[in-house]
């Protein structure tokens, strides 16, 4: 069998099933495929002249772990002003990719690469990893806020020691900091109340914003989602996609998602891969409503993944 | 998300069937006899257990008397004049402080460098095996090895050096770091097991804000395990207070603790004494019998202290939210107020 063919796909019938309730009809009258019949888009059309700056540029860039090349010959700008949206089944090497614009792939014992990836022009791997880490910053799938207090959480990511308890005086650069970030996160005014909480108290949506401000503390340049709502109820990913399409003005924003709708939500332009290979990219128009290679179709319209 | 109502019931007609309470009656026999196995057993534990305390309860308190915290022990053939357990007391806190105090950042240092750096890769594997063996040797002859270490000429400072030159090598410096290494293999191993039960995400969220390996440890990692870290050092604690080869081959086994020199608490460490241990080992009708009275009087206040160590360890084991919404004493026992655990 051509490895490169989805698997079958099983259909599950409703019909005539006396325990599911019946599928409702759709509100706009036509049944289409795809996630356009379900969701709309949460940002407003970009004009043409809006201000868009690229920042990181993936030239021909081949990802391994060990003898396996999960991530082959793939090209993408990262712009500031637009969110990019990398959709694709699983094992498509979408995170693999996302987690080698900072180099968190080097983590990963056997991990191997080839090509460039630029950020600003520079070669990310000619610069110190950390100072990258820091221009680059990461959210991940599960929230994982740190066992210390929300303050400490978000001070942590600063370069400054926090100080700690109510004896040791805090910077009010560092206050400042701290709350401008959970500010931009959308979170402060859910615990102004005490910072000095400790973060696991809060809850899931509320520990992912924890971890987006985080992120956003030591003021990077480029923002990474590996599905940063897939451990997530409704509500708190309908919070978080606000917040991504409300930060893309000021940190260029990458997200990798499994929810096509999600990708149609929040992003401006998206990448689908496949199996390692960028099949398509393009405006979110031109994926979602005009997919121009035949696998993009099959993906978009739910055929597999 | 809790959405799910409460109160909701069944319709009150309806039979609710419940899963019944299982009897050993059908089970085959190797199963019953095991079970009832595993009762006796268990039971008879907690019998000898009990019998422990109770026997140095009832024989502890009816020869202990309050003067005997306060006196030194003092040569004497009769009872009512040898004096009380002070000085052992006092020199069981002065092993358990020095061997502590050495062995919790090495053996700490060492947990975390075998689990979060393993590099080289063969001397991890060494140091590894190293530890194993240390925990398995007898502590009589990890006192002997030390005995042979501290009697060197060079390490004199440590002990005293009498007249001929000959330096003696027992001390409470000597006895204090032989125990850490009896206690290091019991912090390295707790240390490690809190290492590894930390998920992933937390090293690699660290390290996704560029924060470097040795940050992620100090800051993110230990004060995240500072329940393990300390259990570990209470059961070494625990370990250094219960021993008594090493104190009667380094600590010098002297009625009292004896200083060497002038400087106020360097004398002491430099000078030889004994502990609890070496106290109920030598008025013991198994030692030279002198006073087995004094003997389960001491007994007993060592059961205490240990049995007062394990409720410790039982308490910090036991994750109850975070520490800060706890008392002071639980803060000070979980070593919140060493910086580097903050």
């Amino acid at each position: 069998m051509d490895p490169l063919m989805p698997p079958p796909v099983r259909r599950i019938t409703l019909e005539g099933n006396p325990y599911v309730a019946p599928p409702r009809p759709p509100a706009n009258g036509h049944a289409s495929a795809g996630p356009a019949a379900v969701a709309t888009r949460l940002r407003a059309p970009r004009p043409a002249s809006a201000q868009v700056r690229e920042r990181m540029r993936i030239e021909s860039v081949w990802l391994a772990y060990g003898e396996n090349w999960v991530v082959r010959d793939v090209s993408l700008p990262v712009r500031q002003g637009e969110v990019l949206a990398m959709i694709g089944a699983s094992g498509s090497g979408k995170t693999t990719l996302l987690r080698s614009l900072n180099r968190l792939t080097e983590i990963t014992a056997g991990a191997a690469r080839a090509g460039r990836i630029t950020l600003d022009g520079q070669d990310i791997h000619e610069l110190e990893v950390n100072d990258l880490r820091r221009r680059v910053t990461m959210v991940f799938q599960q929230p994982n806020p740190f066992p210390m207090s929300i303050f400490d959480n978000v001070a942590y990511a600063l370069a400054e020691r926090p100080g700690r308890g109510r004896r040791r005086r805090r910077s009010p650069e560092l206050e400042h900091a701290v709350t401008d970030a959970l500010h931009r996160a959308g979170l402060y005014d859910e615990v102004a109340g005490d910072l000095d909480r400790s973060a696991l108290r809060l809850s899931g949506g509320q520990q992912q914003r924890l971890c987006i401000a985080r992120a956003l503390a030591a003021e990077p340049e480029v923002l990474l989602l590996d599905e940063p709502c897939s451990a997530l109820d409704p509500i708190s990913t309908a919070t978080i996609e606000e917040l991504i399409v409300e930060l893309r003005e000021s940190v260029a924003i990458v997200i990798v998602t499994h929810n096509l709708q999600q990708a149609f939500r929040v992003a401006d332009h998206v990448a689908f891969m496949h199996l390692g290979e960028l099949v398509e990219y393009g405006t979110s128009e031109q994926v979602f409503d005009r997919p121009s290679a035949q696998r993009t179709r099959d993906y978009i319209s739910g055929a597999f993944g | 998300m809790s959405t799910v109502a409460q109160g909701l019931k069944p319709p009150s007609g309806s039979a609710v069937a419940r899963s019944p309470r299982e009897g050993t009656a059908s089970w085959p026999l190797a199963d019953r006899i095991g079970y009832w196995l595993c009762w006796i057993v268990g039971i008879g534990l907690c019998l000898i257990a009990l019998a422990i305390v109770l026997f140095m309860l009832v024989k502890g308190i009816s020869y202990l008397r309050p003067s005997m915290f306060v006196e030194s022990p003092a040569p004497s053939a009769v009872q009512s004049q040898s004096g009380g357990f002070l000085d052992p007391i006092v020199g069981t806190l002065i092993v358990a402080a020095v061997g502590i105090a050495i062995a919790m950042p090495t053996g700490v240092a060492i947990a975390a460098w075998l689990s979060e750096y393993r590099r080289p890769a063969w001397l991890a594997r060494l140091v590894e095996s190293g530890v194993e063996m240390i925990a398995g040797v007898p502590s009589a002859v990890l006192a002997i090895f030390g005995l042979l270490i501290f009697a060197r000429g060079f390490l004199g400072f440590l002990s005293e050096t009498d007249a001929g030159g000959t330096v003696s090598g027992k001390s409470f410096f000597a006895a204090g770091t032989v125990m850490a290494i009896l206690a290091l293999p019991l912090i390295v191993g707790s240390t490690r097991e809190g290492l590894a039960q930390l998920p992933d995400r937390l090293r690699e969220a660290s390290f996704a804000l560029g924060r470097t390996r040795i940050t992620t440890i100090r800051r993110v990692l230990l004060p995240a395990i500072r329940p393990e870290i300390a259990s570990g050092t209470v059961l070494g604690l625990g370990r250094i207070i219960g021993d008594t080869a090493i104190i009667t081959i380094v600590l010098g086994l002297t009625l009292t603790n004896e200083g060497v020199g002038h400087i106020p608490v360097i004398s002491t460490l430099r000078g030889t004494g004994s502990t609890l241990t070496s106290y109920i080992y030598a008025n013991s009708p198994a030692g030279e019998g002198s006073a087995p009275q004094k003997a389960y009087a001491a007994a007993f206040v060592l059961l205490m202290i240990v049995l007062g160590l394990n409720a410790i360890v039982t308490r910090l084991t036991n994750h109850g939210g975070p520490a800060a919404e706890r008392g002071r004493a639980y803060r000070l026992l979980r070593f919140e107020w060493i910086p580097w655990t903050r």
